[in-house]
């Protein structure tokens, strides 16, 4: 029975390739036949804005329309590149994403870790239940809650001024005050959800490891430090990866619903940036070069990121 | 289990307990400062507006206790409007998701599919590659998915990662199964209806909710892509009142007192934010070991 099957694939392997795809078009037409929405749902959502981003080579009018709009080659470009406002965005961006990186990244960590050495089962329930919620309260209510606790009367803004021994009207009126409360939101936010797939790739530690460790009168502190934390290690450096080439990206969601023209020093970002010009002003072309120039970099530091992992660590995204 | 824990844990020495109490305390407190918020809106929801304006700093309880806000809250058009807007938009979206999302994720957990690589190639890419916003906005206007109510549904009509947990799962299927099927003359179609869906209830039952949360707290697409109010899903309402302050709230002006009509408008944030957001977290204790779920799956691909 395996010869025969042998046989039959060489035999298929060596026929034409015309006649393999009408073979594999008879015999699995109805696979093919459902991914036809699905593909045409890609071409038109995800492949058409590709090829749309030709506008940022062009002076896009609404009226004439994509295709007789002028060709104006890198001239949008050259207005991003000398743009006044071009360090200032690039620092925003940078800054709210290597705060957010540098306190949001391990904070999952620390509390899987954590969660990882508590026996009782009721407990570490009731705290991951918790700690996932905040993820599953709609953007606009988390801001929503943000700008009620820290405006004025409010009890972020009330241990502000416990600090600070002056009265502040809404903290998100203070350029100075966004990042903090930007980046320590997110945390609120994404902690719980995010240690979760690490608590997954604890769960596949191999139990005899820990014995050993045990054997060797190793306390939990050392058991965490050589076994898990090694453990989960490719987990944290393809995550790593991920957010080192989202540096210049930035979600412009949260940021809409909580910048205003007060804090524009500390809070717009290139994203933000695209979204008001483009969207809010007309500029289509000009910000729509703005973000292909921002996808670029940022391509190239995901790239760069992931040949730096997979020479030190021999982890990679792809 | 029991025992592998407690080789894990060790013995209780004194330098463990010491960890244990600490790592306890730790996160207890971690757990609060998550919950706190939730519930200090509960509280504020449910106090005396003129009470709740002159407070300054934490609440522990509601200072007083009235339901007028919420009262206010349900006789708001725009509420309820909103409320059954989202409805429509969930029930249509989420369905159109599953659809488009299993057709995908069969065809992708077939195996000998000869371009299966080519089609596996061409939806990766856009998880790394997009137009961007601009040409994405510029395309909706052109497709006339402006003010329409397609324009809440088909924009988001596939979740890339979703269908990859999903093929996931289809593939985990037991082979002999399909085998099992095909001998007894079953279809493809027979396969996926009979074999495929019914095994693979539980990843159905993640990415379901992975979706309806989505369609649920989905606010940006309506906010560029829809111009009419009556259209506007609830999250776009609530944003006007907690963020751009700028609704009228009729009913606040309506139900209240000239001299109260500021404090009653800070009651009825509180109130929009429980009424918006207890629908999920009142389902969500129960359905969260699904989405759990839904993260193992993913990053045994991932």
């Amino acid at each position: 029975m395996s010869k025969k099957k042998k046989q039959t694939v060489l035999l298929e392997y060596q026929q034409p390739f015309w006649t393999r795809v009408k073979k594999d078009l008879r015999r699995n037409w109805f696979a093919y036949f459902v991914f036809i929405p699905v593909l045409i749902w890609y071409i038109v959502f995800h492949y058409l804005p590709m090829y749309g981003v030709l506008i940022a080579f062009k002076d896009f009018k609404p009226l004439l329309g994509f295709a007789r709009s002028k060709w104006v080659g890198l001239k949008n470009f050259v207005d991003f590149f000398s743009n006044p406002y071009l360090f200032r965005l690039v620092k925003n961006t940078l800054m709210l994403n290597l705060w957010s990186l540098v306190l949001g990244f391990p904070a999952p960590i620390i509390l899987a870790l954590l969660m990882n050495e508590v026996r009782n089962a009721a407990f570490k329930r009731t705290v991951q239940t918790i700690t996932y919620m905040p993820h599953f309260v709609s953007l606009v209510v988390a801001c929503g809650i943000i700008r009620l606790f820290v405006a004025s009367g409010g009890p972020i803004n009330q241990i502000v001024n416990f600090f600070t021994g002056t009265e502040h009207s809404s903290l998100l009126n203070y350029a100075s005050m966004y990042r903090p409360i930007y980046v320590l939101s997110g945390i609120w936010q994404g902690i719980g959800w995010g240690s979760i797939i690490y608590l997954s790739a604890m769960a596949s530690v191999d139990p005899q490891l820990y014995e050993a460790a045990e054997i060797d009168g190793g306390g939990r502190l050392v058991k965490m430090w050589h076994i898990t934390i090694p453990s989960i290690l490719p987990t944290i450096m393809i995550l790593l990866i991920r957010d080192l080439g989202g540096l210049l990206s930035s979600g412009y969601q949260k940021a809409i619903l909580l910048y205003n023209s007060m804090t524009y020093e500390t809070a717009d970002t290139i994203a933000t940036y695209v979204y008001r010009r483009g969207l809010q002003q007309g500029n289509y072309s000009f910000s729509a070069a703005v973000g292909l120039s921002s996808a670029v970099i940022n391509f190239v530091l995901l790239y760069i990121s992931n040949k730096v992992s997979k020479k030190l660590t021999e982890t990679s995204l792809f | 289990m029991r025992g592998q824990n407690i080789r894990r844990v060790g013995r209780w020495t004194p330098s463990n307990i010491i960890f244990c109490i600490i790592n306890y305390a730790v996160l207890g407190f971690l757990t609060l400062l998550c919950l706190y918020p939730i519930l200090y809106i509960i509280f504020a929801s449910f106090s005396d507006p003129e009470r709740l304006i002159a407070h300054e700093g934490l609440l522990f309880k509601s200072l007083g206790f009235t339901l007028r806000g919420y009262a206010i809250t349900f006789k708001d058009s725009s509420i309820l409007i909103g409320y059954r807007n989202t409805l429509i938009y969930v029930v249509l979206g989420t369905a159109l998701n599953m659809i488009m999302t299993i057709m995908g994720a069969f065809t992708l957990s077939r195996s000998g599919l000869m371009f299966k690589k080519v089609l596996m190639m061409v939806i990766i890419v856009t998880m790394f590659f997009g137009g961007g916003l601009i040409p994405w906005y510029l395309l909706m206007r052109q497709l006339k998915l402006y003010n329409n109510i397609w324009a809440m549904i088909l924009p988001g009509a596939i979740g890339t990662w979703d269908m990859i947990i999903l093929r996931t799962g289809f593939q985990s299927v037991p082979r002999d199964l399909e085998e099992a099927a095909i001998i007894d003359g079953g279809s493809q179609f027979t396969i996926l209806k009979e074999v495929i869906l019914p095994l693979s209830k539980p990843v159905l039952a993640v990415i379901l909710l992975y979706y309806l949360v989505g369609h649920w707290n989905s606010w940006f697409n309506a906010m560029v892509l829809l111009d009419k109010r009556e259209m506007y899903p609830l999250q776009l309402f609530l944003r006007e009142i907690l963020v751009s302050n700028s609704s009228s709230q009729t009913a606040v002006v309506e139900s209240a007192e000239l001299s109260e009509v500021e404090a009653y408008r800070e009651l009825v944030k509180y109130c929009v934010i429980v009424v918006a957001t207890a629908p999920i977290l009142c389902i969500y204790p129960f359905i969260q070991k699904y989405f759990v779920r839904g993260v193992f799956v993913g990053s045994l691909k991932g």
